[in-house]
């Protein structure tokens, strides 16, 4: 856009959106643990009401703690800019709020974090949005899944539970056939390892409690827009393109052009709903950012590792890591995400569910948990808890069978991780 | 295809040598986008002036109304245009020729604005050009504000940031 410098990933993900305090010179960015913000004068408050002037009004809608994760975030992504939600699913729901109308429908990958799952089929449901799943691997199964009503598409570029790349550039195709935006929830692969903007998608969500905070300390989520969708090309998306009456009859699309999708998630779906990221957990998951480019590195060579280690060991039936040269995904992982398919996969074991749940019980390095995208090594059984309210039918269906393991390879000595894995695998 | 790329110290000098700004196409209507701007651009100090035939000798954000660039009685630096593309063509043609008289240095057409052949004849006068942009957008951006709503402004830097022109 301007004929400025540019800048490597490791240095936005340092410097992006943090300035040092224009007043007291702070260079790290400051938490603003406060929930409100004087107004200069009468005047001033009616236009930061009505959105005529940049600036802040109430934490639950901005925050300068959470702008500076959010521009971080935009920046990182290529994107135009970000709004932040307090979790990854509620960054979903500020996504879907902005785009859908009661009635409307979208497709969504089948390969999906189960959480996702519920949320789009059964809790989404209630609000009058039809979600259909689909297989994912095949592009074509999401244009025959479309219907005059659908409104998006929605995938996971590196999907969790483990190991499936998809073809962002055919489905992206898709998508703009049909003149529909496609979001891609880029949690599991980070923009360090994978650019969904630079291959057509329009919207990233991120649930930034994973390897973006890295740490296992924060919750927090995002949606950011590409800037690049066009809503004025048909007349599917009125919330962007004709006047609101939670604004007094302003058009979000015309009046903030190419971040009108942010604004709009922002000024209606945040405010009205609420689910604001508290400013403490903003700072944790900037100072998490600012190593993402390094963890990252460390994270794939520790997960290439254990998954070379797994898929020879007589415990093993199979391992699901696009990293290996024999996963049928290997080619999608090298164009889409060249410096690693990320660190979470599956793997699964002889001995179906009970030798699974041997396996979470055994080991006492990795950390039985729900969650992924930690320095620490983390494991998990999903069919007996992340995809516990699928059918068994389902739970196949999303990679998540009775004999599947799941694994968040962490930042310690590879040794020391397959030696605990070993013995737990042996016992 | 045109270079509709600027750098950021010359949009950062347009807007901090200009004063006194034509914006032509702006309305009286609250929620307009030509209405944000003109608010915008009163609030950092500017003088702004609405053009607006339908207008004449209303006021809007209490700064009187004129009807074209010729009537506008004292001197502008820059004319704003949030009109049509092609709209832009006589307008541009006009400022040029008021531009000795006027003291008119700087034609910006406004976010999805841009008129190829004005844009030569304005630079072959001696005048800057800048298309498709917002005025307000840009000083959001490089006067640290933009970032407050999440938007990406593209600047890093390791100074204190300046908030105002
Ligand atoms: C890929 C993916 N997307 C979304 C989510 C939901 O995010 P959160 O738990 O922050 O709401 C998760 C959480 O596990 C996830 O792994």
């Amino acid at each position: 856009m301007s004929k400025e410098k540019t800048y490597g990933i490791e240095t936005q993900a340092i410097h992006a959106g943090a300035h040092p305090d224009p007043v007291t010179g702070a260079r790290n960015t400051p938490i603003y643990q406060t929930t409100s913000y004087v107004f200069e004068n009468a005047d001033h408050a009616a236009d930061l009401f009505n959105l005529q002037t940049f600036g802040f009004i109430y934490s639950r809608i901005t925050n300068p703690t959470v702008a500076t994760l959010e521009e971080r975030l935009a920046t990182l992504e290529g994107g135009r800019a970000a709004c932040c939600a307090g979790s990854g699913h509620a960054a979903q729901f500020l996504a879907f709020f902005t785009l859908l109308e009661p009635g409307d429908h979208f497709v969504a990958s089948r390969n999906l974090y189960g959480g996702s799952l519920t949320q789009f089929g059964i809790s989404f449901k209630r609000l009058g949005w039809n979600c259909t799943f689909v297989d994912p691997t095949d592009p074509n199964n999401f244009k025959e899944a479309i219907t005059p009503k659908t409104k998006a598409l929605f995938i996971e570029p590196l999907a969790n539970p483990g190991g499936i790349v998809l073809d962002l550039e055919a489905i992206s195709a898709v998508a703009k056939d049909a003149s529909i935006p496609v979001i891609a929830d880029n949690t599991m692969a980070t923009p360090y390892l994978c650019k969904p903007f630079e291959w057509g998608i329009d919207l990233v969500t991120h649930s930034t409690t994973k390897f973006l905070a890295g740490h296992g300390t924060s919750m927090g989520g995002a949606v950011i827009e590409s800037g690049k969708f066009d809503w004025n090309q048909n007349d599917k998306f009125p919330s962007m393109t004709t006047p609101d009456d939670a604004y007094h009859g302003l058009t979000f699309y015309e009046t903030f052009g190419d971040f009108g999708f942010t604004m709009k998630a922002r000024a209606v779906a945040l405010r009205d709903f609420g689910p604001a990221l508290s400013p403490t957990n903003a700072f944790n998951t900037i100072t998490g950012i600012e190593t993402l480019p390094i963890r990252m590195d460390r994270h794939v060579e520790n997960a290439q590792k254990v998954a070379e280690f797994l898929i020879n060991h007589k415990a093993v039936s199979w391992v699901s890591y696009a990293g290996l040269p024999d996963s049928p995904f290997h080619d999608l992982a090298k164009k889409y995400m060249p410096k690693g398919p990320g660190s979470v996969f599956t793997f699964g074991v002889k001995g179906g569910y009970e030798a699974g749940v041997k396996v979470v019980e055994g080991v006492n390095l990795f950390s039985h948990l729900a969650n992924i995208g930690d320095t620490r090594s983390l494991i998990i059984h999903p069919a007996s808890t992340t995809h516990r309210q699928l059918s068994e039918e389902q739970q196949i269906a999303s990679g998540a069978g009775p004999d599947v393991l799941r694994l968040s390879v962490g930042l310690e000595t590879a040794d020391d991780l397959i030696r605990d894995l070993d013995e737990a695998l042996n016992l | 295809m045109t270079d509709l790329s600027y750098s950021d110290e010359l949009i950062c000098k347009i807007l901090t040598e200009t004063q006194t700004i034509a914006m032509v196409g702006a309305s009286p209507k609250w929620e307009r986008p030509s209405n944000f701007v003109l608010k915008y651009m009163l609030g950092k100090d500017y003088k702004v002036i609405p053009v607006n035939p339908g207008q004449v000798g209303k006021e809007i954000l209490k700064q009187t109304v004129y009807g074209d660039l010729d009537s506008i009685p004292g001197k502008f630096d820059m004319v704003d245009i949030f009109r049509s593309s092609a709209a832009a063509g006589p307008i541009v043609d006009k400022a040029i020729e008021l531009k000795d008289e006027k003291g008119i240095k700087i034609i910006w057409m406004q976010l999805g604005v841009q008129n190829d052949e004005a844009a030569a004849k304005a630079k072959a006068a001696g005048l800057t050009v800048i298309m498709d942009r917002c005025p307000k957008i840009e000083y959001g951006r490089l006067f640290n504000e933009l970032g407050w709503c999440g938007v990406n402004t593209g600047v890093i830097s390791s100074k204190r940031p300046a908030t105002r022109r």
